[in-house]
């Protein structure tokens, strides 16, 4: 275990991405009224940035996704999250375009975060890091695309809370957003998603080893209290029919109950293997900081109260997708942002797809997404002139 | 899509009515044929509202800007003179409330160009007369039981839909049962009683 979070601080401080350190010159600003400086982000590119700077494509990442969107996850030893979609070849054709992913500020992969030592103790930030937004996320990444020299980007694309950012994305930077396409996501957080987010941050500070956030001090995890945040939160991104198809009330290596409380069903097992493997590569305190950026995002009360003025005037092209089965971001959560796009005027694409795989349909193999992403693109790119 | 096209000649008759670069919207985009017919024409800048998921995933494929909605209950969201023209083709025969729909069209474009088929049509006509049956005909190719096409329409009830809305017929056109053009110095009883589908602009 000790081996484990010697690794994840690594990661937290020195990530095996590149990264790109700002110093005091240059402190991102922070919703809560603070900055953050110096800070550092870290980041992975796939494919080459043409001449004219105009075949980039950002791609943000969901809760506890990281950068390594399209190449073996250091840490877990897994391909990339979106390898489905992402690479030579793929959708997302990385010998066409430029690919940026960066992992969160907040996080814990070597964006600053709470794991990543603070400068001014020698030691973790803990809850000592300031609170988070979406939009703090989306300012971080817009001084890593003017490090690149990007003017506009083509495209900016993520699911959930990477749907976010990209929605943070259009409102905040329009001229800098040629292309926008968030998926299985809203413009808010319901009051749903926030109260099991709130179940999930309980069971890690009920966790006495998370000693009120100073665990890394003491060399200890919160393990069992983020296991169980993770299960919680797993439920969700799944669907009632999903699980059932998977699982139904099947037993896990035995023949019948055992009338104890070992994980008789497969979905128990499925679940604890979730809480554990999610515990070796994610910091607890990440958790409670990404959750919270999600909880406070609402994109019509940064704009008086309606939506549409978010996006007023964009000239910036959207698709929004949404999954039939997705409880987490239903399909309502998608329509009314396409209703606020086509009050503003703007130029706006929308499929809902038909799935039972629930939330994390979007980083499945779903030939429906990707038969709606490949037309998006496309398009997008002709109005752009690229050549492809 | 060749196929489509040659069915639908009043989609060329549309497609005639639309000035090369107009901000379009086709409510009732279907597979998006009248879409891409414009965009490839007329290089409009062209959205799409449609109902059945199937047609909005495959126009999105497509590159088209398509949204899936109900022309029922979507249109509200979209603002004032947001676009030069709106096309409804073939689908206000398929609408809950024709008179609220025509009504959105004529505030949300400058002009509102509707197709229907025309239920006038002899045809039709001589099957409830005569044979004493809804009729069944190429074009309407439903029984009543199972037809989406809740609100037929006449083109002399249409024309009066027209006046009730405060509308302006700018121009209307009647194709025959061998989609040809009807004479313009024709009659509205005659076109009302050969015309198989009209086509009309209308702006207020």
């Amino acid at each position: 275990m000790a081996a484990e979070r010697v690794r994840t601080n690594n990661e937290a401080d020195n990530p095996s991405s590149p990264m790109l350190q700002f110093g005091p010159d240059k402190p991102l600003k922070l919703d809560a009224g603070t900055v953050l400086s110096p800070f550092q982000i870290a980041y992975q590119t796939y494919g080459t940035l043409n001449d004219a700077r105009s075949n980039a494509i950002l791609v943000c990442h969901a809760l506890t996704g990281d950068q390594h969107v399209a190449s073996t996850n250091p840490v877990t030893g897994k391909p990339g999250w979106w390898e489905v979609l992402i690479g030579p070849g793929k959708i997302i054709d990385t010998s066409r375009f430029f690919v940026i992913c960066a992992n969160v500020v907040g996080g814990c992969l070597g964006s600053t975060g709470p794991a990543s030592t603070n400068p001014a103790t020698g030691r973790p930030y803990g809850l000592d890091l300031p609170i988070i937004t979406i939009r703090d996320m989306a300012r971080a990444q817009l001084m890593l695309v003017d490090h690149f020299g990007i003017e506009k980007l083509f495209c900016v694309l993520g699911g959930s809370m990477g749907g976010m950012q990209v929605l943070q994305w259009a409102a905040s930077y329009p001229e800098r957003v040629f292309s926008a396409l968030p998926i299985a996501t809203g413009a808010r957080h319901s009051s749903q998603n926030i109260a099991f987010h709130e179940v999930g941050r309980q069971a890690v500070m009920a966790d006495p080893e998370w000693h009120g956030g100073k665990y890394l001090d003491f060399g200890r995890r919160p393990e069992k209290g983020l296991a169980v945040a993770r299960m919680a939160a797993h439920i969700t991104y799944l669907s009632e029919a999903a699980l059932h198809r998977k699982f139904g009330r099947n037993l896990q290596d035995r023949e019948a109950l055992t009338f104890g409380f070992d994980a008789d069903f497969q979905i128990e097992s499925y679940l604890r293997h979730q809480g554990m493997t999610f515990v070796d590569r994610f910091d607890a305190n990440s958790y409670l900081y990404l959750t919270r950026a999600m909880d406070y995002f609402d994109l019509a009360a940064d704009h008086g109260g309606r939506l549409a003025d978010a996006f007023a005037g964009t000239k910036t092209r959207f698709c929004l997708v949404s999954f039939t089965s997705d409880w987490l971001f239903p399909t309502e959560e998608s329509r009314s942002i396409v209703h606020a796009l086509n009050a503003a005027g703007a130029s706006v694409s929308f499929v809902e797809i038909e799935t039972d795989r629930g939330h994390d349909a979007f980083l499945l193999d779903e030939p429906e997404l990707f038969a709606a992403i490949n037309g998006f693109i496309a398009s997008a790119a002709r109005a752009r002139g690229l050549s492809l | 899509m060749s196929v489509n096209r040659a069915q639908r000649v009043d989609l060329e008759v549309v497609t005639d009515l639309i000035p090369s670069r107009s901000r379009v919207l086709d409510v009732g985009s279907g597979d998006g044929v009248l879409l891409e017919l414009l965009q490839e024409t007329k290089q409009v800048d062209g959205r799409g509202l449609e109902l059945s998921q199937r047609g909005v995933n495959e126009c999105v494929a497509r590159g088209l800007s398509v949204v899936q909605g109900d022309a029922d209950k979507d249109l509200e969201f979209y603002p004032d003179k947001g676009f030069d023209f709106v096309v409804l083709s073939q689908t206000l025969q398929a609408t809950r409330n024709p008179k609220l729909v025509l009504d959105e069209l004529l505030r949300i474009g400058n002009r509102a160009i509707v197709s229907f088929p025309n239920f006038g049509h002899w045809r039709v006509r001589f099957s409830l007369l005569v044979k004493g049956r809804m009729p069944v005909t190429k074009d309407l190719p439903y029984s009543w039981y199972d037809t989406p096409n809740i609100h037929f329409c006449t083109i002399r009830d249409f024309v009066n839909l027209c006046e009730e809305l405060g509308a302006t017929v700018e121009k209307a056109t009647a194709l025959d049962a061998n989609g040809q053009k009807i004479g313009l110095s024709m009659p509205w009883w005659f076109w009302n009683f050969f015309g198989q589908q009209a086509v009309f602009l209308l702006r207020r």
